[in-house]
């Protein structure tokens, strides 16, 4: 028998496309691949368009600020010659404290375009907060889905934080226990309301962040003489590095790295009632970061405008302890108290930056808002109480769910490479395994593959050799 | 002995409500989150009186006409900062030292 879950999920494909405004089925050109750059600019909208939009939404534009002492500090451990300059980008000064406004931006102004009466989002992030704000600017109602608690209803603080500034936003907040149904309830509210769907994975919210990306190319050209040589984003879900990478390009930066940074959770079940409440973090990390890399179409819209396997260059991961321990350094050292979410990438660039010459240029391109429950002291006080070992020690002994460790000395910081090539080999799994069994990639199909993954069409080919060996 | 907290007609108040059985849950769930039911809370405008627990009908933000049990009442916020941590409260000293240090044997600054 269907069970209530079953029937809903069945009708999603028709809920979705009522109330995403858009129909991706005119962008699908075989069981494989899609057009995805004719999907990502099917709203018409320039560049300009959208800088004009975020500037009336009081959205972007942040300030660009130089870590000149941490740069020295990262110099005085690293070897003669060698330290990049670190710049951040402080997008905390965005209306409600993220980067996350960029996205929403644009996707509350197409909202509003359209006629709709109200917007819903399925988030536990800042991504929340920014609708909500978005949606108070332009009198459109709004319901923000998240997974707050536990089946002993605990509160996650940091979402229990957001849960409170998007009810001061005046959103209705449903909040949620530990489970992937959020998006089944988020799809039944839709239906009954015929709200707009503010997905964080449509064309609309990662075209907003591509704003970013060119922001830290015209600011750092201004600043430097020249676009920045590393660009380092914290990576959840890859809307914030597609659409960061994708703004350096539009604005002439094609040889800036890309690097992407996750906190690492690996061993830990994103839909684990136990392990729930045993994380620190609730996004920018390798839970999110990994799967949907991996199998970006996983998400709430049928082709996720998210795609940064296309982008990366490395990916790099951190532990809780390291960001923890950075997180307070920026505060004591930068005057830079922010969210810890969000100095995830700050973490990776102080281990990147040693690695680097003194004229390479490093841009953290986010920071967050924080407060009671996001401060990293909340989270390290809430982790104590939920059973979760804090201490002193080497971060190389950090297990996620267990232990934090928070590093001694400075020089402890190491970010650890992720095998970019195992990712680009499981996309293509997935690709593959979401086809017809029978079905055969077509050349055109396997061109989609490279593009996907950043690579050519021998390496897809060799990939899927082996994985028909397998 | 106290009164039992009631909400009264147009308080703001917060219902639970059950939205999925553990049987109609999701399939591919860990067996901890298998077994429980999947819980909700949302706030709104008492559309009556009831008490703790009892039934309720509130009017949410957006308008919607939810059902639940009353679980609170004035619901508040009780996320705090707690105490500095200890293996942190040295971190900023430390490290203003080790940079003062090295600007003081010529490293630019």
């Amino acid at each position: 028998m269907a069970t209530k879950f079953d029937a809903i999920m069945a009708r999603r494909g028709e809920i979705m496309r009522k109330a995403l405004g858009m129909d991706y089925s005119v962008f699908e050109q075989s069981p494989v691949a899609f057009d995805y750059e004719s999907m990502m600019t099917a709203h018409g909208y320039s560049l300009d368009d959208i800088v004009a939009i975020q500037t009336r939404a009081g959205v972007g534009n942040t300030p660009l600020l130089e870590l000149r002492n941490l740069t020295d500090l990262v110099r005085s451990i690293s070897a003669p010659g060698m330290g990049a300059r670190i710049f951040v980008k402080d997008e905390a000064a965005n209306l409600a404290g993220a980067f996350k406004d960029r996205r929403a931006s644009v996707s509350i102004f197409v909202a509003k375009e359209k006629g709709y009466e109200g917007v819903i989002a399925a988030t536990s992030g800042n991504y929340g907060a920014a609708v909500a704000s978005q949606a108070a600017r332009n009198g459109l109602k709004c319901i923000i889905c998240q997974e707050t608690f536990d089946s002993r209803h605990i509160g996650q603080p940091e979402i229990v934080e957001k849960g409170r500034i998007c009810e001061s936003y005046g959103a209705e907040v449903v909040q949620m226990t530990v489970g992937p149904e959020l998006f089944f309830h988020m799809v039944e509210l839709l239906d009954a309301t015929g709200y707009f769907a503010a997905s964080l994975y449509s064309s609309f919210g990662v075209s907003g962040i591509e704003t970013l990306g060119l922001e830290c190319a015209r600011e750092m050209t201004a600043l430097t003489g020249a676009p920045p040589t590393h660009v380092i984003c914290t990576h959840a879900g890859g809307g914030n590095t597609t659409g960061t990478a994708r703004g350096l390009k539009r604005a002439g930066a094609t040889d800036t790295q890309i690097v992407s940074a996750s906190v690492d959770l690996s061993g830990l079940h994103m839909a684990s009632d136990n392990d729930f409440n045993r994380k620190s973090f609730t996004t920018g990390h390798t839970g999110f970061g990994v799967p949907f890399a991996t199998w970006p179409d996983r998400a709430d819209v049928p082709r996720n405008a998210a795609r940064p396997l296309r982008y990366i260059d490395r990916y790099l991961t951190v532990t809780q302890g390291e960001v923890f321990y950075i997180t307070e350094a920026m505060a004591k050292l930068e005057g830079l108290e922010r969210g810890p979410a969000g100095n995830t990438a700050m973490t990776a660039a102080v281990s990147l930056a040693r690695e680097l010459p003194r004229e390479a240029t490093i841009v953290v391109q986010e920071t967050e808002y924080t407060g009671a429950g996001k401060h990293h002291w909340s989270q390290l006080n809430f982790a104590k109480e939920m059973g979760v070992e804090v201490r002193a020690g080497d971060p190389k002994d950090n297990v996620p769910g267990k232990v934090i460790v928070l590093p001694e000395d400075i020089e402890q910081i190491q970010a650890k490479d992720f095998d970019l090539a195992r990712m680009r080999k499981s996309y293509v799994r997935n690709a593959l395994k979401n086809a017809p069994a029978d079905y055969q990639p077509t050349a055109d199909d396997i061109a989609f593959l490279a593009a996907d993954t950043n690579s050519d069409a021998v390496a897809v080919e060799a990939i899927i050799a082996g994985l028909k060996e397998a | 002995m106290t009164d039992a907290i009631r909400a009264r007609e147009g308080d703001w108040v917060e219902v639970e409500c059950k939205l999925l059985d553990p049987a109609d849950r999701s399939k591919n769930l860990p067996p901890e989150t298998a077994e429980k039911p999947l819980m909700m809370w949302v706030k709104g405008f008492a559309q009556g009186e009831a008490a703790l627990g009892e039934s309720l009908t509130i009017e949410t933000m957006t308008g919607r006409m939810v059902t639940g049990a009353l679980s609170a009442v004035n619901p508040g916020y009780f996320i705090t900062y707690g105490n500095p941590i200890p293996e942190l409260t040295n971190v900023g000293r430390e490290l203003r030292s080790r940079l003062a240090v090295y600007r003081a044997e010529g490293g630019e600054g």
